[in-house]
């Protein structure tokens, strides 16, 4: 039994051995208060898409965890992240959602910064200030690093974090299939317009490890299974790939990033989806086959859903969406969610898929929309000081995850658990909570780059 | 005609179809689903935009584009009744059990009738809502916002063919869109 919120996070409340996770971790106002310094404030965060900012001065505002930040692109051009915070006095430097700007001036005061972050204008800087206010220290606060990848942003306030295309490690390769385009064309992908943006009752974890893999809530999407509401009618979507294929839980255990793949075989084809739209049937029946031909057996890999430690969610296939949760509280959560299509689909294509996915995804989705009732009541109903006592159950599958997975001679990095035959698995999701427990518990990056030690060694 | 008797006809009118919206709102209130969709046209185009921060004087930047862009709501009769049906399971957690709803609907304006009030077959209306949802014990959503709906008669009745949905919210502060505007 777990002690009841005594103090905040200790080693032992995500326990691996015996697959349980104290509830504590989800609904302890410590925990969240030190998980806001220990995972988000050292990670790797997802920030916004490039095509978000294509001019210089153009401006998208984002969240890294709590903090709002200002994606720009400086007047060199520069891709620049920000703390949407005056040095001043805090005042949110920038509150549209989006536009094109040459500097960020301040409503409280009237400092303004450019697109470069730098303090550029002080009202009475001679008379008050005495020209003695060093402009060059109280520019915004930048992120410690930045990357740009297949035109995504990222963003971490750590400067000892590992690069991030390091941080993927491994699943970088399965992460690329959400930002390359379907027939594998590298980072053919645009989004389109509109980020949804809404409020779940729910501590950001549920949906977190909904996405790294939940492959056992058949029940909470039964209803749209019913009525259909998928663009090849009624039915599961995927129920041609379903029957083919191998599925897979992939894991990366020292990087705690994990996604559901299909594995189609060599020899099948896989009958055309999408049957409603002859238009978007052949597009997928086109693009499948460039990108067997491109991929070769990595061609065969469909990755789904997954997530990159700790916050962003991605479905690669369709709806191909970015979500991207941000804590706002130990009970709530802000979820903000992009949209991407193939840039080169006809224009009937790209139609027919944003109808799909604001039919599936997002607070109007007829399959997202039961997911958040159980994860707000799962929430709920774990507060209490007697629920908080009993661990939740994460031993399913344990143990039978692999290392070398191998399936007709094409083998995949990551350790891996067969869900066509185990049909599901919690494999993915205790990968999530190991990584989660190491970021509580590690003083710094250079525990927690625990491949570079192995790597050291192994160099000795 | 005189003036008066235009005022007349035109006055009638808004009664007809700010009783038509009130009834609307009963079926709706009622979960009387299938009555319901028999009101929408079978060509409806039924649309809520997402609403963006912007500068004064570039309002064109506010609303997320219809057919265009991603938006809350941009979808046909097909959709809504696949919506409807999935109510009907029984199984549909974020509504199940059924959540208790108000539409309050106001500010009733017609703003054009076509081709005249007289022999109106398409009228445009204006109106303001307020959605308040109550669910399981406490939670509860109050939703305000405009709407833009173009009528077509329909024997002595009326069809929505149209619907723009304005809701006044950036962040959408329901975690979910379950019912009908
Ligand atoms: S808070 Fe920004 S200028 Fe004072
Ligand atoms: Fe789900």
């Amino acid at each position: 039994m777990a002690t009841a919120h005594v103090g905040g996070y200790r080693p032992g409340l995500v326990d691996l051995k015996t697959g349980q996770i104290s509830r504590e971790i989800f609904v302890n106002e410590d925990i969240y208060a030190e998980e806001q310094e220990r995972v988000f404030a050292r990670a790797w965060l997802y920030v916004g898409h490039e095509s978000q900012v294509p001019n210089p001065g153009d401006f998208f505002v984002s969240g890294m965890g709590e903090e709002s930040v200002i994606l720009t692109r400086d007047r060199a051009g520069q891709v620049r992240v920000f703390l949407n915070s005056c040095r001043h006095r805090g005042m949110k430097v920038c509150r549209y959602d989006e536009g094109n700007t040459t500097v960020f001036t301040c409503p409280y005061h009237g400092w303004s910064y450019g697109t470069d972050g730098r303090l550029v204008g002080v009202p009475y800087f001679r008379e008050a200030y005495h020209s003695q206010l060093d402009r060059l220290q109280w520019g915004l606060v930048e992120v410690a690093q930045t990357c740009v990848h297949k035109g995504t942003v990222w963003a971490t306030w750590d400067k000892d974090a590992p690069p991030f295309l390091e941080y993927l490690g491994d699943f970088a390769r399965y992460l690329d299939q959400m930002f390359d385009s379907w027939d594998g064309s590298d980072g053919g992908t645009e989004i389109l317009g509109g980020v949804q943006k809404w409020l779940v009752p729910s501590n950001w974890k549920f949906p977190a490890e909904n996405f790294s893999g939940d492959s056992y809530h058949n029940i909470s999407h039964r209803s749209v299974d019913m009525v259909g509401a998928g663009p090849s009618g009624s039915g599961r979507r995927d129920m041609p790939e379903l029957n083919l294929a191998r599925k897979l839980h992939i894991a990366i255990p020292d990087r705690g990033h994990q996604t559901t793949a299909y594995l189609l075989p060599r020899e099948v084809e896989v009958p055309a989806g999408y049957q409603h739209s002859p238009v978007v049937s052949d597009y997928f029946k086109k693009c499948e086959e460039a990108r067997r031909q491109q991929r070769g057996d990595w061609g065969r890999l469909i990755t789904l859903v997954g997530e990159v430690f700790p916050s962003m969610a991605f479905l690669a296939r369709q709806p191909r969406t970015i979500a991207v949760w941000h804590p706002r509280g130990p009970h709530q959560t802000e979820v903000w969610r992009w949209f991407l299509v193939d840039k080169n689909a006809p224009q009937d294509v790209k139609n027919f898929l944003r109808d799909y996915y604001i039919r599936y995804s997002g607070p109007a989705g007829m399959t997202e929309q039961d997911d958040m009732e159980n994860w707000g009541y799962a929430h709920k109903a774990s507060r209490g000081t007697i629920a908080r006592r009993y661990s939740y159950s994460y031993e399913q599958g344990m143990g039978t995850e692999v290392d070398n997975y191998e399936w007709e001679g094409f083998s995949l990095p990551g350790s891996v658990t067969d869900l066509t035959q185990a049909k599901s698995s919690e494999h993915n999701l205790r990968n999530l909570y190991r990584r989660w427990a190491e970021f509580m518990e590690a003083s710094d990056w250079d525990e927690l780059a625990s491949w570079r030690r192995a790597q050291r060694a192994a160099a000795e | 005609m005189s003036d008066r008797d235009d005022r007349f006809v035109e006055m009638l009118l808004t009664h007809e179809i700010a009783q038509f919206l009130y009834r609307e709102a009963e079926l709706l209130d009622e979960r009387r689903y299938e009555a319901w969709l028999a009101l929408l046209s079978d060509d409806i185009r039924y649309w809520m935009p997402m609403r963006r921060n912007v500068k004064f004087g570039e309002e064109s930047r506010e609303f997320t584009r219809e057919i265009t862009d991603i938006n809350w709501f941009d979808e046909g009769k097909e959709t809504l009744t696949r919506r409807v049906r999935q109510i009907e399971t029984g199984i549909h957690w974020a509504e199940e059990p059924v959540s208790r709803i108000a539409h309050l609907v106001t500010n009733v304006q017609l703003i054009e009738a076509m081709p005249s009030a007289a022999e109106a077959r398409e009228v445009s209306v204006k109106c303001r809502f307020l959605i308040y949802r109550n669910r399981v014990e406490t939670e509860t959503d109050i939703l305000v916002g405009k709407r833009e709906d173009l009528l077509r008669r329909d024997g002595d009745d009326w069809k929505i063919a149209r619907r723009k949905i304005i809701l006044d919210q950036n962040v959408l502060l329901s975690k979910n869109l379950t019912f009908f505007f």
